[in-house]
């Protein structure tokens, strides 16, 4: 089922949480939310869920396949929504916690009990916690509570799954094997899905489609690859990967954002089309090496991904002055340095 | 509230085997002086008195002891102790419920207001409490006398008064257990439930309270031994008129005044029964919620 949301406005207070966003989810897509704390993508994602309701005035709407639900309730809209830190029913076993919103439909839709335990056996044999039907969340670890979340929030058949922070409370290794298997997941039972993160990587490695917030609004969607190679502003530059920042060196003095990969050194004096930099600090780890260097005319470090061979090749040091370039840049680089 | 911030944290870390306490060790003269302070106190205070009631009681005799409860008027006082926790612990039991789930799960103009009100019972004495309701109430000079007397309605000096002047004594107790525990849970639960399709009551009765059982038992228990208890308040609002409006407290005082004192620890050492039931009731829960929360 796609997802539509159109000129959504949310205030809390005086404080605008969301302005005027636009949001399109195609059918089976995984979308990511991301953006730094307090830009709005939690509430957007809680608005698409039903939990928050755009302003009364002016608010827009949300549609689900076309049909208008923005004043439909949670319970109605069929999402299944995971949260942050998957607010489990704490005084119920695993199979309670997933048979939860099966019991709660109406009589006459309600399976019986022996359908509701096969359904759950079923579920937690998906998720691969089949045999924990007995455990309590608090005997779970955070993982194995993340996919009993999950189980819960598919029981009741969703059309649409969100997830907030879906990885945010769990330990960095587990959080790169869930990601992968959540993506697996996703694609097998081909449900339509948004995800709110904070972390660039989650996003750019997961995702179909990437939605960049800040300050409550969006500043870029496209897919990770275009997003991270062109950024449609300072912001998305800067929160996404690593970025240097050349003050007035772009056209009418604005910034210029260079990746620290897409940078060249080469020795000063081949540098007649090339700034001169002094290298401050190096650092090889693989195959590239970070080499941070002090630009001539800047105050801020300027990093360079180069080669590990490049570095062995100039036999570069900690003192040495350096020539860099970069691509579609040099016409505008300084004067030759001797 | 000492017990709050025990139940609403998580227990305490293991503590570090030997250099905690090299840092933390007293001179032994300084924890002996601490420990027989506190134990002093405790006994001279508590123990003591407690004990003396029993003594008293009991002093002139078993038989004596048991005439009190064929008094008519003791039985009475009695009943009427039951008959107002029965009504005052109920209404506070939804009112508090009512309250701690407004304040904590919703967010509206007026709130610490509320919270802040919550707390008045506390602050305010409970003679001054008990003035108010006569100030109010009374059929020959309150507020509300005229449309009192013209319905035939007697709240002061009568069961009505008694049950007023205690739900509002005892107000604060359910709401202010519950409050913490609430807080702490945040809302994520209930929201889940709601997403899952769950109406209000469902929610209400399945996530919600399951959650708070332990708490609100706890309140349920201090706002009956409150209930019980409760001597000012209800001593202005009553009038004391043996065998219609004494309660026990108040009747324990009356027997104490006409030099009955046998009867009247008889009464208190009744009284004093229940108190110990109560903390002996507070710690099983305690422990159960401790276990409760270990567990899930």
């Amino acid at each position: 089922m796609s997802i539509t949301a159109s000129n959504i406005n949310k205030t809390f207070g005086d404080y605008r949480a969301l302005i005027d966003v636009n949001l399109e989810v195609p059918e089976g897509k995984l979308v990511s939310l991301l953006g730094p704390s307090g830009s709005g993508k939690t509430t957007l994602l809680r608005i698409l869920a039903g939990l928050e309701f755009p302003d009364d005035d002016g608010g827009g709407s949300v549609s689900f396949h076309g049909v208008d639900v923005t004043r439909t309730t949670a319970g109605k809209r069929g999402v299944g929504f995971v949260f942050q830190h998957y607010a489990l029913f704490r005084h119920m076993t695993v199979e309670n916690n997933v048979s939860f919103g099966l019991r709660a439909k109406p009589a006459r839709q309600r399976p019986d009990k022996a359908a509701i335990k096969a359904r759950v056996r079923e579920l937690l044999q998906l998720v691969q916690l089949d045999g924990l039907q007995q455990r309590y969340p608090s005997e779970l670890s955070g993982g194995q509570r993340q996919r009993v979340a999950l189980a819960r929030a598919l029981a009741v058949e969703p059309k649409v799954l969100l997830l907030d922070e879906p990885f945010g409370a769990l330990d960095a290794r587990v959080r790169k094997d869930l990601r992968w298997w959540l993506r697996k997941f996703q694609e097998e039972i081909g449900i339509t899905t948004v995800f709110v993160t904070h972390d660039q990587e989650e996003a750019l490695e997961l995702a179909d489609s990437v939605v960049v917030m800040n300050n409550a609004r969006i500043e870029q969607v496209g897919d990770p690859q275009t997003v991270y190679d062109r950024p449609a502003s300072p912001f998305v530059y800067e929160f996404l990967g690593d970025v240097n920042r050349i003050d007035g060196l772009g056209p009418a003095g604005v910034p210029l954002y260079i990746r620290p990969h897409e940078i060249r050194l080469c020795f000063a004096a081949e540098a007649p089309v090339a700034r001169s930099a002094r290298v401050l600090h190096l650092f090889a780890a693989g195959p590239t090496a970070r080499v941070t260097l002090k630009l001539d005319g800047s105050d801020r470090p300027l990093t360079v991904d180069a080669t590990r061979e490049q570095v062995d090749d100039m036999a570069l040091q900690p003192g040495d002055v350096v020539g860099v370039q970069w691509p579609g840049q040099i016409e505008r680089a300084a004067p030759p340095v001797s | 509230m000492a017990g709050i911030i025990t139940r609403a944290s998580s227990p305490p870390p293991p503590a570090p085997a030997t250099s905690a306490r090299a840092a933390t060790a007293e001179p032994a003269w300084i924890r002996w002086l601490l420990i027989t302070i506190g134990v002093g106190f405790l006994v001279f205070f508590l123990l003591l008195p407690l004990v003396a009631i029993f003594h008293e009681a009991f002093k002139r005799g078993v038989a004596l002891y048991f005439a009190t409860f064929q008094d008519q008027y003791a039985l009475h006082a009695i009943r009427m102790t039951l008959t107002v926790a029965a009504i005052s612990v109920p209404l506070n039991l939804l009112f508090g419920l009512a309250a701690a789930w407004a304040i904590t799960k919703f967010t509206f103009r007026g709130k610490s207001l509320l919270v802040t009100v919550l707390d008045l019972p506390f602050a305010v004495s409970p003679v001054i409490a008990g003035l108010m309701f006569v100030l109010i109430f009374s059929t020959t000079h309150g507020w509300l006398a005229d449309p009192l007397r013209n319905a035939d309605i007697q709240i002061i000096f009568a069961l009505p008064g008694i049950a007023l002047a205690t739900v509002f004594i005892t107000l604060p107790f359910i709401a202010r257990e519950l409050i913490p525990v609430m807080q702490a849970q945040g809302r994520d639960e209930e929201y889940a439930a709601l997403t899952l399709g769950a109406g209000g009551w469902r929610t209400f009765l399945t996530v919600t309270l399951p959650n708070v059982k332990w708490g609100l038992f706890y309140g349920v228990v201090l706002c009956n031994a409150r209930a019980m208890g409760e001597f000012g308040a209800v001593a202005v609002v009553s009038g004391n008129i043996k065998g219609r409006t004494s309660t026990m407290p108040l009747y324990i005082e009356t027997l104490y005044f006409e030099y009955q004192s046998a009867a009247a620890f008889a009464l208190a050492s009744v009284l004093s029964l229940l108190a110990v039931a109560t903390l002996a009731l507070k710690n099983f829960i305690e422990w159960r919620a401790a276990r409760a929360r270990f567990k899930a």
